[in-house]
């Protein structure tokens, strides 16, 4: 009998990998640098592992995908808090990768304890990785009046000025602490945990698979608990008392990065401490009447929709995925970058067959069981398989490494690529491309240009569209 | 493929449709008589509007079907109307403003149902009265929903009487925080009568008097009255609780109803603050209601005391008696031209017999059903129209629809003085 299990990319993989190679099973290639993500184990051959995101796990196991994985419990209770009834068994604590969620506020802020939040008047707005935690936290507080703005990363530098909480991991409250946090509450603590699909747990055998995973965490070496700590980075005075005339931008975190700069040195704007090695997100500008925060691209265009940023540098694909989803928005391009350049796509397997997205509908409206669409474009996603007719189908939100998830774990993907190699090596094919996405620079559609700020936001402009060259 | 249904959702059928009309069509009538006004509220309200406190429990927050509609991006989420009388409380503040009205509603509500069996989508008959807070009109609001469950021929309809305001004081005599007191009374009202036995007050002589009181079941004012003796000394901050209470009580004594007093049955709503009222046929919960004087000004809408109640539709309909179902009036007949020409004088003569009261099928090839009595048949020779009767296997001739009609109503006299 063949046993499937999902093991976690990231924050876990080492730990992961060390209990795995106690307990003997010999995985080909489960280390950082992975490029191919099915692995085969020589303790167990009917064995099949898969690596994914941690977040996807709970997922997977949940809908019978994999009968076992590990992940941290921190997911795993995200996923029960929206869905109580998910078939999912949390089997055993593994006794690493310790954390805990707290709710935050900021230091620079007004807001220092639950009682000050829950009798505050107006709205609380609560950011977080976790929204799914994040709202039964405050429907058990009682807030009356609240918004839940999930967002990819970076939850820790919305508070004071873009929201009054926000819900994030750390290790120890002195760590928050040292980053300019004030501990509201400890909502959870979590480690990585052993989870096992209900169904699979009840009926299958997986004793032998249970049992070397048990033996291998009794032997792995204590965790190092020591943390770091780091100095927050100071708040820009501006950010404080920004008033009405300074412009908000919104600069993006990751790969964009170096390009970035390159446009941005061409154009005479230097960024202090971008990108920053101590996580500094409110870097300096030598733009008058410009202070700047970074944050997560995917995040930029709601946080721009909902005026806590007049301008933000992101990618069309993500403003795309935005307007898709909330088609009255006041988010617009103002500025196309020409850079970063991508095409979003549609993939199948090698061995799926169909050509184009004609005889893809033809295959998957003849076919019983739903068709499953995977992507970290949920909106895009959705929208191209609605429009293109593709019978009874359902949206996978996944976070990452979506090339995994075919052709077992689903049957159409919907990503970017750039040069269609990683598609290519994961033995796939590109049947269809939906649009072509660059970096791109976005404002609110209502920026009344006669006002100070408006010129500044407009000088902005100029100097970019100078430097692009268009 | 085999086309589904939403899980947790139901269909109902032309033979449920008339169920539904039934109780719907008595619930409007019962209400206009009583001086109610018709409302109905959108589907979609916002979230926000159900959260505040002394709202709706968390474990019923818990299931609310909420989500970000397409111009969600300010996180603003609404929410598949959970219940009926919050948004009913929000169409008052935003279009009566001031002064007494009487409502009355039919609508869905959607409730998430893990297991799917049970239905998630429910619907309620519901009336509210705003504006006043005397006994009088707490009792009015009993009499209203018995009076439709009467007209609906229901037997054995038990009533059951509880007191938020009541149950409150109680639990605030006990040794809880603020908070626990809130939880507790969010477990009554979700009827979790354990949660009660675990309770201590920390003092013997309050625990002899606040146990009793909330295990006690009772049928008449004077249980009541004993009650509020037994505690007056210990307890003077009951007195009125109690007294509103007795008061409501004693009205439905006069009027001549039965009812029983169950303080910790108190399963509805956590904005409640006063009389709890329960409807129940055969140990199932067909309807509810109460008083909920701090939810309007909890809203925003000023300082305006409120009540109401809502019938089960759902449960009712499984209650009622097929004789309930009455046929529609008139008589039912099919009228089958002999050829293609005559559609015309199909058409017409199914016109003047529904003018005339009468229900009139046209004929599209179909067989007839069973039991269907009257067949008309248009000629293009003499006689013009022949009415056949499928119950005596007879058949009479007819030169105008007119005389076809007075065929079928003799009959229907016919028929009236047998019954």
């Amino acid at each position: 009998m063949s046993v499937k299990v999902a093991l976690p990319k990231g924050r876990l993989l080492a730990r992961t990998a060390a209990l795995l190679q106690n307990a003997g099973w010999g995985l080909d290639g489960y280390h950082e640098k992975a490029r191919l993500y099915r692995l085969k184990c020589a303790k167990f051959p009917s064995l099949s592992a898969k690596i994914f995101h941690e977040r996807d796990i709970p997922i997977q196991v949940a809908i019978g995908n994999y009968d076992l994985g590990i992940c941290g419990l921190d997911w795993v209770e995200e996923l029960l808090a929206k869905y109580p009834s998910s078939a999912l068994v949390k089997i055993r604590d593994l006794g690493y990768g310790h954390g805990a969620l707290f709710v935050v506020a900021s230091r620079w802020g007004e807001i220092s304890t639950l009682a000050q939040v829950k009798t505050r008047p107006g709205l609380v707005r609560i950011v977080s990785e976790y929204p799914n935690l994040a709202e039964s936290f405050a429907l058990r507080q009682r807030l009356s009046r609240f918004s839940i703005f999930p967002v990819w990363g970076g939850a820790e530098a919305y508070p004071p000025e873009n929201a009054e909480l926000a819900l994030v991991r750390g290790r120890t409250e002195a760590e928050l602490d040292s980053y300019g946090m004030v501990v509201v509450a400890r909502v959870l603590d979590y480690s990585a945990f052993l989870i096992a699909n209900r169904s699979s747990w009840e009926a299958k055998e997986l004793d032998s698979v249970v049992a070397s995973i048990c033996n291998g965490s009794g032997l792995l070496a204590e965790e190092d608990s020591s943390t770091e700590t780091v100095m927050a980075p100071e708040i820009g005075h501006e950010y404080l008392k920004a008033t009405d005339d300074i412009v908000r931008l919104a600069l993006p975190d990751g790969h964009q990065q170096a390009a970035l700069l390159e446009l941005l040195d061409k154009a005479g704007i230097r960024v202090e401490d971008y990108p920053s090695a101590v996580g500094n997100r409110r870097p300096r500008i030598n733009l008058e009447g410009v202070s700047v925060k970074v944050i997560r691209p995917q995040d930029m265009p709601l946080q721009v929709a909902n005026g806590n940023f007049d301008l933000a540098i992101t990618g069309r694909d993500w403003l795309l995925e935005h307007l898709y989803q909330f088609p009255s928005s006041p988010v617009k391009e103002i500025l196309d970058l020409k850079q970063g350049k991508v095409r979003m796509v549609a993939v199948v397997s090698q061995t799926l067959p169909a050509a184009d997205v004609y005889s893809l509908r033809e295959f998957a409206t003849a076919r019983k069981e739903p068709f499953r669409v995977a992507s970290e474009y949920v909106n895009i996603a959705d929208k191209y398989a609605r429009e293109n007719h593709l019978g009874h189908y359902r949206v996978i939100p996944t976070w990452g490494a979506t090339e995994a998830f075919l052709p077992e774990d689903a049957d159409l993907l919907i990503e970017n690529t750039e040069t269609g190699q990683t598609i290519a090596r994961h033995n796939l094919k590109i049947i269809d491309t939906l649009f072509e996405s660059t970096a791109c620079l976005i404002g609110h559609a209502r920026i009344r240009s006669s006002s100070k700020k408006g010129k500044r936001i407009k000088s902005i402009i100029d100097i970019l569209r100078a430097a692009v060259g268009g | 493929m085999k086309v589904q249904r939403c899980k947790g959702t139901r269909d109902l059928s032309p033979e449920e449709m008339t169920r539904f009309r039934l109780i719907e069509g008595t619930f409007r009538d019962c209400c206009l008589k009583w001086g109610y006004q018709e409302v109905r509220t959108p589907t979609i309200e916002y979230l926000h509007l159900f959260t505040s406190a002394g709202t709706l429990t968390p474990s019923m927050l818990g299931k609310v079907y909420s989500f970000l509609d397409w111009d969600g991006w300010s996180g603003e989420r609404v929410v598949l109307r959970p219940e009926g009388t919050i948004p009913v409380a929000r169409l008052y503040i935003d279009m009566m403003k001031r002064g007494l009205a009487k409502l009355c509603y039919v609508v869905n509500t959607f409730i998430f149902e893990e297991t799917g069996k049970k239905t998630r989508e429910r619907w309620q008959c519901g009336a509210e009265l705003i504006g006043v807070n005397t006994p009088s009109g707490d009792a009015e609001l009993i009499l209203l929903a018995l009076e439709v469950l009467k007209k609906l021929k229901l037997e054995g309809v038990e009533l059951r009487l509880s007191h938020a305001g009541l149950i409150k004081a109680l639990l605030g005599k006990l040794d809880l925080s603020p908070e626990e007191q809130a939880q507790m009374f969010d477990r009554i009202l979700d009827g979790d009568r354990r949660a009660l036995a675990k309770l201590k007050s920390g003092k013997a002589e309050l625990d002899a008097i606040i146990f009793p009181l909330l295990n006690l079941k009772g049928r008449s004012s004077g249980f009541l009255k004993n009650l509020k003796a037994l505690s007056a000394q210990a307890l003077p901050e009951f007195e009125p609780y109690f007294d509103n209470f007795i008061a409501i009580v004693d009205i439905l004594e006069a009027l001549g109803y039965d009812y029983q007093i169950d303080i910790a049955s108190g399963a509805g709503f956590e904005y409640y603050t006063g009389v709890i009222f329960q409807f129940f046929s055969g140990g199932e919960k067909i309807g509810g209601g109460g008083r909920y004087d701090d939810l309007i000004p909890s809203m925003g809408g000023g300082d305006i005391p409120a009540s109401g109640f809502a019938l089960y539709l759902d449960r009712l309909m499984n209650l009622i008696k097929p004789e309930m179902l009455a046929e529609p009036p008139g008589q039912m007949v099919l009228v089958k031209p002999a050829s293609a020409e005559l559609w015309k004088q199909a058409f017409s003569a199914c016109q003047r017999l529904r003018e005339a009261g009468h229900v009139a099928k046209l004929y599209l090839g179909e067989k007839a059903p069973a039991g269907s009595r009257w067949t008309l048949e248009i000629q293009d020779k003499e006689p013009s129209y022949l009415l056949r009767d499928g119950v005596k296997s007879s058949r009479t001739e007819a030169q105008s629809v007119e005389e076809v009609i007075t065929l079928l109503e003799e009959e229907s006299e016919r028929k009236g003085s047998l019954a």
